[in-house]
Parts: structure tokens; C-alpha cells; sequence
């Protein structure tokens, strides 16, 4: 494949990265995708807009979040200089916020007047239940049967701010089933619904609009970094975790063309790539189309979609955003994987050297930076992600580690 | 482009020359197994079908309802595949050329065999058109003008969302019938409102020469009628789909007379239909 002269341009008009995206939903929908793409295309082209966005995004997440020097850990694994985007400490704990807000402005727009969102671990229903009690507005989750046994405090939290938790119990009751049932919700509730999906994939416009929402990541790192590093610095590489790939292409988009920086997105291996128990889409599935859009995806032989595993809930989704798999299949982005066990030792190693909990996603994304940033050398500047926080992962963690304790 | 002439524009002419409408059935390949759903669909025509649609099992049926959404597990736990269905149409191709067959449900499965491969072999095995609930008009590229490259009607759907500006770009390139989806929402969850259907279908009329089947809301012989007076066919799916959920045995096996009761409500829905 030849090199694009810019890795920045997509999305093209039909919505594609590539042979990847695209508007691929029953007709009923079609009429809303197209009005959100025009509402999104005004609003995107609006300074208001974006200083409302930015409004919240300083004085509501708490941004710019601070880019930090991981010293201890640095000097530990005795390589690359490594940084952590502490996107962690933004309100509700993690980089979903950024997201939420931007879609309910748009809505907010659109004059729409019911939300709904589909959640897997809870984080991003969290965030949307979030955004929904600030303006106001009625708010719907879907979350698969299993999630919302196995996520009881983010089901209380969700419940406490408001929204009505709908158990998803079709197919097999996990996120992709929640995704279908929101979809169908959409559907029969077309005039005054707005869908907020919680990662860069779905019909066009959602990948590329999610993705501007999130690369106010990168683009503070791009800013942060000259301030500890010198000016002009850059960082050398970036790292970041990927379940439906929503953080990673808002660390990633900035620096797609800048030759020099090398970016690894990190996949969830599960049990292992060479068993079924894994959600490592981009190196371990192929191209197929659901949810509106193309992209890999985890199937079988005949095109069935299958489930994904994780130990984090929040990578346990069988598809990717489109434009990571184009970025897969053109060479710019190296994607990886780490296996449960390899993030559950990241997850300690950061909590015990840096006195941060980090959540289970990024505790991938910091285990393959354990694993290269030895090799490095000292002048070698690293950034990784750190997305969300690990409290509410704590009780996942201490039943793999063999240690009781008891939720309060 | 050219539409492909196959037996749902010759039986459409039939049922004009006829002075009737038409009743269009949908149960979903290989439900709730293989051996029951060949018996049904042989003995479809017989019983008033004058088109078969059937659905090609697919996990995640993002427009469907509980019913069909359950057929469709049910089916794929059976062993149900795209190559079967196929194979199940040049089954019933040996007993009947006349009854059109219409292949209905969702991109990836035939995505993953291959358009290609899958068109040709779907044109000779008798199929005679495809609607692909998450192929809309912007992504015909896809399948649509290779299906009226192979010979194959490519059915649209169109629903209350589609406005008057949009409905000739969703016909444009529409052939065989033009589906009207009856209601916002999913299979079998809603009844459609007549004097709204009504409406709709004069409105694609006016953008379309094309047939216009109606589907999403018919449970009852009387909807069923209902419709027939306004539209140039009725659908019924999710109702029929029921009968075989609701004759299942404890093993989720069809249970004694499921052909038998699938049919007879097929008759009656006929019936109504004809009586329209």
C-alpha cells in the first residue's frame, strides 16, 4: 500500500477510513445517521461549540490533565523516559468524560430530548449517565445481563445519577448485545432520541467524531510535553490500550504524522491468542461489517459474531474503531497484545511504584511498555495513556490474586 | 441500470393480471432445525405463500425483534449456515421453478463468503432477490449493482423515516418490489396503523413504478387483509416465527404438529389476503 500523504485526512465524505467504516444500518436509521452527520458538520465548524466544549472540559473534567513523569517506574524497568496522560483523574474516573460531553452538546443541538447509551463495563454509561444528570435529560443504558451482575457498584452509581438501567438478556447478554439493543431502541424512539456511543466505532459520523472529541488528549500532550521536555519535544513513542479504540485514537490522531514517533496500540489477549478466550480484534480477527460500520472483527468461519474475553470488562467488545483498522492495514500503528496475567502483574507493579491504581485497560497498555521500554534508551520519551483509574477494579483483581475481600 | 426480470416480476404480473395482492411469508433458515424447516418450506406454495422470503440466520440481527432474534439463534445453534441456505433453495427449486425466493437478513454473513462467489451461487440456486437490512442505498457499491449484474432483484426497504427527498435515492436502483417497513421499530413489536401505511405506500408510489410489499406490523389474518387493500403484497415474519417458538418442546426441539400449525396459520393469513 502506498504511504498517504497524510494519515490526518479521514474520514472521506461516505464516511470511510480506506475499505473501513462506512454507514452500514437499516434504513430507518439512515435518515437520523445523515442528521447527526449535518448537526456534526455545523457544529464542528463552530467556534461556540467548541468553547462550550472546552468550557467543560476545564472547569467540569478538571482538564488539562497533568502529563507525569512515572519516575520510580522509569527507573525501575531502566529504559525509556516514561510519561503517563493522567486521564485517569478526570471526573468519573477516566477518558470516556471527554466523549459524553461532546455528544450530549450536540444533541443538546439537535434538540433531542431522551438519551440512550450501551455500556459493557460501565464506564461509559457511567459518563453518559453523568453528562445527562448536568443537563438534565432522561438517560437509558443498556448493559448485557452478565455485566450487570458482575458491575454492581457501577450499576448503583448509574442508578443514583439518574438513568434507568436497562439488563440486555438477547443474544449473549454482553456488550455487543447492549449495542444491538440500544440500536433497536434507536429505531422505535427515532424523533427525540439521540444515541451516545461510547466508542470511536458505529456508523459514520461516530468514529471520526468521537475521535476529535478524544484527541484533546494528544493534543495537550503535544502541548505538555514541550513544557517538561523542551521546546519542540515530541514524545519518541506512544502507547495506548484498545477495546472499541476511543482513548488510543485520541492519544494517536495528533501524531499520526509525525514520522518519528512510533505508536503502539496494545489489544486485551485474554487467555491467549492461540485460545477463544481473548479480544484482540485488529491481530486476531479479520474485516467483516457490524454495528454500521466495517472493520475486524471476532467471528467465526461463517460470519457469526463471536464474544470476546477480557479480565478488563472495558476491551471486551469483538469489533474496533474503523480507522484503527486502517491504520493496522497501512503499517502507521504497531498493534500488540497482553494477556490477562501480563496486565494484572502491570497493574500491580504501577499501584506498588508510583502509588497509582491504574484500571484494568491500561494496565494492558502498561504492560507492553514494561515489556520494550527496558530496551530503550534513557533518552527515548514515552507516553502512554493512562485512561481510567483501577478502584473499580479492585474486587476483579484481589479474586484473581486469591484474596478475599468483601464489597461494601 | 437495467432490472433483472426473475420470478418476482413475473409473479407480480400474475397477481396484477390476477386483480390481487400478493402474501409474502418469512421464516428464518434451519428453524428450529433443518429436517422441520425444509418441511415447511416445501409446503409453503400449497398453502397460500405466493412469495417465500427467507432469513439467512445471523447472531447480531440488529432490526429484529425477540422472535426473530431467537429463530435466528435457535437456527445458527442447529448448524444453519449461508451455504445450507442456499442448498435448502435448490432443494425446493427441485419441486417448484414458479414460487419466487427472496433472501433476506444481514451483510456480514455474505460478506464473509464472498459477494462474488456468494451471488453466483445464490443465482443458480434459485434465489431471486436479496434484502440486506444494513445495506442502505449509500453503501450499494457493496452488493446491489453486482446482485443486478448477477440477475438479482435487490429489494430495498423503506420505512416512516424515509422522507420525500430521500425515497428516489432509495429506490433508484431498487428492482423486484420496494419493501415498506410498516412501522419505527423492530420485527413484531408494534402493529402497523393503516391509514398511516396507507399514506406511506402512496407516497412511494408516486417516486416508484415498482410493486410495494408491506412488512413489520401484520400479525393477524385481518391486519393482514387490511393491508392487502392498500399495498401490492403483505408480510408476515414475526407471527409465524411464533408458532414454531411456541411448539417447542422442553429440549427446544419443534414439538408434534409444528409443520402442521405453521401452515395452517399460513393458510389463513392467505386467506385473508385473497379475500382483501
Amino acid at each position: 500500500m502506498n504511504k498517504p500523504n497524510t494519515y490526518r485526512a479521514g474520514v472521506d465524505e461516505d464516511g470511510h477510513f480506506g475499505i473501513y467504516g462506512g454507514r452500514y444500518v437499516a434504513e430507518t436509521l439512515m435518515p437520523l445517521i445523515l442528521a447527526v452527520e449535518e448537526a456534526w458538520n455545523e457544529a464542528k465548524a463552530d467556534d461556540d461549540f467548541w468553547a462550550e466544549f472546552h468550557y467543560h472540559m476545564k472547569h467540569y473534567v478538571g482538564r488539562p490533565s497533568p502529563l507525569y513523569l512515572a519516575g520510580r517506574l522509569t527507573e525501575h524497568l531502566g529504559g525509556a523516559r516514561i510519561y503517563f496522560k493522567r486521564d485517569e483523574l478526570n471526573h468519573t474516573g477516566a477518558h470516556k468524560i471527554n466523549n459524553t460531553i461532546g455528544q450530549i452538546l450536540l444533541a443538546r443541538r439537535m434538540g433531542k430530548t431522551r438519551i440512550i447509551a450501551e455500556t459493557g463495563a460501565g464506564q461509559h454509561g457511567v459518563a453518559t449517565a453523568t453528562v445527562c444528570a448536568l443537563f438534565g435529560l432522561p438517560c437509558i443504558v443498556y448493559m448485557g445481563e452478565t455485566d450487570v451482575e458482575r458491575q454492581a457498584p457501577n450499576v448503583f452509581r448509574m442508578k443514583l445519577l439518574g438513568a434507568e438501567v436497562r439488563p440486555v438478556t438477547s443474544g449473549t447478554g454482553t456488550l455487543k448485545d447492549a449495542m444491538n439493543e440500544a440500536l433497536r431502541d434507536w429505531v422505535a424512539n427515532v424523533e427525540e432520541t439521540f444515541y451516545i456511543i461510547g466508542t470511536a466505532a458505529g456508523p459514520h459520523p461516530y468514529p471520526s467524531m468521537v475521535r476529535d472529541f478524544q484527541c484533546i488528549i494528544g493534543n495537550e500532550v503535544r502541548e505538555q510535553l514541550p513544557e517538561l521536555e523542551g521546546e519542540g519535544r515530541l514524545p519518541d513513542s506512544v502507547v495506548a490500550c484498545l477495546g472499541g479504540g476511543s482513548n488510543a485514537i485520541g492519544l494517536f490522531h495528533p501524531f499520526l504524522d509525525d514520522d518519528g514517533v512510533r505508536i503502539i496500540g496494545v489489544e486485551a489477549a485474554g487467555h491467549g491468542l492461540d485460545t477463544d478466550q481473548h479480544c484482540a480484534s485488529l491481530t486476531g480477527g479479520r474485516p467483516g461489517v457490524l454495528h454500521g460500520n466495517r472493520t475486524y472483527l471476532l467471528q467465526t468461519e461463517e460470519g457469526q459474531i463471536l464474544d470476546g474475553h477480557s479480565i478488563s470488562a472495558g476491551l471486551d467488545y469483538p469489533g474496533i474503531g474503523p480507522e484503527h483498522s486502517w491504520l493496522r492495514d497501512t503499517g502507521r500503528v504497531e498493534y500488540v497484545s497482553v494477556t490477562d496475567t501480563e496486565a494484572l502483574d502491570a497493574f500491580q507493579l504501577c499501584t506498588k511504584m508510583e502509588g497509582i491504581i491504574p484500571a484494568l485497560e491500561p494496565s494492558h497498555a502498561l504492560a507492553h511498555v514494561a515489556k520494550i521500554a527496558p530496551e530503550l534508551p534513557r533518552d527515548h520519551i514515552m507516553v502512554m495513556n493512562m485512561c481510567g483509574r483501577g478502584d473499580k477494579d479492585i474486587f476483579t483483581v484481589a479474586k484473581h490474586l486469591g484474596v478475599g475481600v468483601t464489597e461494601e | 441500470m437495467s432490472r433483472p426480470e426473475t420470478r418476482i416480476t413475473r409473479r407480480f404480473q400474475a397477481l396484477k393480471e390476477q386483480g390481487r395482492s400478493g402474501f409474502v411469508t418469512f421464516l428464518t433458515a434451519g428453524d428450529p432445525d433443518p429436517d422441520t424447516a425444509r418441511e415447511i418450506l416445501l409446503g409453503l406454495p400449497a398453502a397460500g405463500a405466493d412469495l417465500i422470503e427467507i432469513g439467512v440466520p445471523f447472531s447480531d440481527p440488529m432490526a429484529d425483534g425477540p422472535a426473530i432474534q431467537a429463530s435466528s439463534l435457535r437456527a445458527i445453534k442447529a448448524g444453519m449456515t449461508l451455504a445450507k441456505t442456499l442448498d435448502a433453495v435448490r432443494d425446493f427449486r427441485e419441486t417448484d421453478d414458479d414460487t419466487p425466493i427472496v433472501l433476506m437478513g444481514y451483510y456480514n454473513p455474505i460478506y464473509i463468503y464472498g459477494v462474488d462467489a456468494f451471488l453466483a451461487d445464490a443465482k443458480a440456486a434459485g434465489v431471486d432477490g436479496l434484502i440486506v437490512v444494513d445495506l442502505p442505498p449509500e453503501e450499494e457499491g457493496e452488493l446491489c449493482l453486482p446482485a443486478i449484474e448477477a440477475g438479482l432483484n435487490f429489494i430495498y426497504l423503506t420505512a416512516p423515516t424515509t422522507d420525500d427527498e430521500r425515497l428516489p435515492r432509495v429506490v433508484k436502483n431498487a428492482s423486484g418490489f420496494v419493501y415498506f417497513v410498516s412501522i419505527t421499530g423492530i420485527t413484531g413489536t408494534k402493529s402497523a396503523n393503516i391509514d398511516d401505511v396507507s399514506g406511506h405506500v402512496g407516497r412511494i408510489k408516486k417516486a416508484t413504478d415498482l410493486p410495494v410489499a408491506v412488512g413489520f406490523g401484520i400479525n393477524t389474518p385481518d391486519q393482514a387483509a387490511e393491508i392487502a387493500g392498500v399495498a401490492d403484497a403483505a408480510v408476515v415474519g414475526s407471527a409465524l416465527v411464533k408458532v414454531i417458538t411456541d411448539n417447542l418442546d422442553a429440549a427446544g426441539r419443534a414439538g408434534p404438529g409444528t409443520v402442521e400449525k405453521v401452515l395452517d396459520l399460513v393458510g389463513e393469513l392467505a386467506q385473508g389476503v385473497r379475500g382483501a
